[in-house]
């Protein structure tokens, strides 16, 4: 580990702020659960510490902690033999006095995006949390994954698709 | 025409096509069924996804996120000095060990080979540990990212 330097870590500090919000909720996109998504954002945090000298401060500190970040949780998936998702969406409005009686059919419609954001690739899913949940712009998707804009679009419609088939065979 | 097809629709459901552009997509989607099935699909599963959101934990977990990260720091700094320090006074410890085990003319020279056999032993599993975690921490563990 690097010498702990009150310079270093408040510049750290400051990068954690900044970013723990989309960590958590990229690793949330991938693990499903509040406590392992919050784990592993926070150790990638820890590993992208100690790996702090490797950073190059003229790009994007997210595009790179997210690399550390992405690992992690496929080392996650690939060594969880039973994995529990909880329930990691919600709708965007609260339920008002009016639409109680919806609750039930929100409450399916949740749990059924759900499975099918499962059964999705680690890829399609990856990019359908970005853009969908995340509200990352294409060009932040692009540096994010290191790949063009074309390739973006294309990939997220493709995901779509992929998304709205699952979703199809599930209703 | 289908790549066209694919990048318009995209631009469609996010809300960034121009009027010429969204002319050139309706005209695309006239053209063949299934590309209407499909920009249909695309729009549906788009108004979907809009209503929902990531669950977002309380406040007060963000209020401690960076305080059990740093915790986390520097309990790793703290076992690293604690490391450290055990490893000096072990090597000490043994190095006096040997020095009166050497003087005491009572021991067999059997128990003195055994014990110097054994401080050998360990001397070595300690550098090789140590020089192993020293390659480990020269390579990059993030070079080869899964994309």
């Amino acid at each position: 580990m690097k010498s702990m330097t009150e310079i270093e870590l408040s510049e750290f500090e400051l990068y954690v702020k900044t970013n723990m919000k989309r960590a958590y909720f990229s690793a949330l996109g991938f693990v499903g659960t509040h406590d392992d998504a919050m784990e592993i954002s926070q150790r990638a945090f820890i590993n992208a510490y100690k790996h702090f000298d490797k950073f190059d401060s003229s790009r994007n500190f997210f595009t790179w902690y997210y690399k550390i970040l992405k690992n992690l949780c496929l080392n996650f998936l690939r060594d969880s033999k039973s994995r529990k998702e909880v329930s990691f969406i919600e709708f965007e409005d609260e339920l008002t006095a009016e639409n109680q009686s919806d609750q039930f059919e929100r409450k399916e419609q949740v749990t059924i995006l759900e499975a099918a954001l499962s059964r999705l690739s680690t890829n399609d899913r990856e990019i359908i949390i970005l853009k969908e949940f995340q509200n990352f712009s294409y060009k932040e998707i692009a540096e994010t994954l290191e790949i063009p804009i074309g390739s973006v679009m294309s990939k997220l419609f493709y995901a779509r698709k992929k998304l709205s088939e699952i979703l199809k065979e599930l209703q | 025409m289908k790549e066209r097809f694919v990048e318009l629709t995209e631009k469609y459901v996010e809300e960034v096509i121009s009027p010429e552009e969204e002319n050139e997509l309706m005209s695309i989607i006239n053209t063949r069924v299934e590309y209407k099935i499909e920009f249909e699909d695309q729009k549906r599963i788009k108004e979907a996804l809009k209503k929902m959101k990531l669950k977002n934990p309380s406040e007060e977990v963000w209020d401690s996120y960076w305080i059990k990260i740093y915790n986390r720091i520097e309990r790793g700094f703290a076992w690293i000095i604690i490391s450290i320090g055990f490893v000096i006074l072990a090597g000490y410890a043994a190095i006096q060990f040997v020095e009166e085990l050497l003087k005491d003319t009572k021991t067999p020279e059997i128990v003195k080979l055994g014990s110097a056999a054994l401080i050998v032993g360990l001397l070595i599993l300690l550098f090789s540990i140590l020089r192993e975690k020293f390659f480990a921490g020269k390579s990059d563990k993030y070079k080869e990212i899964q994309r």
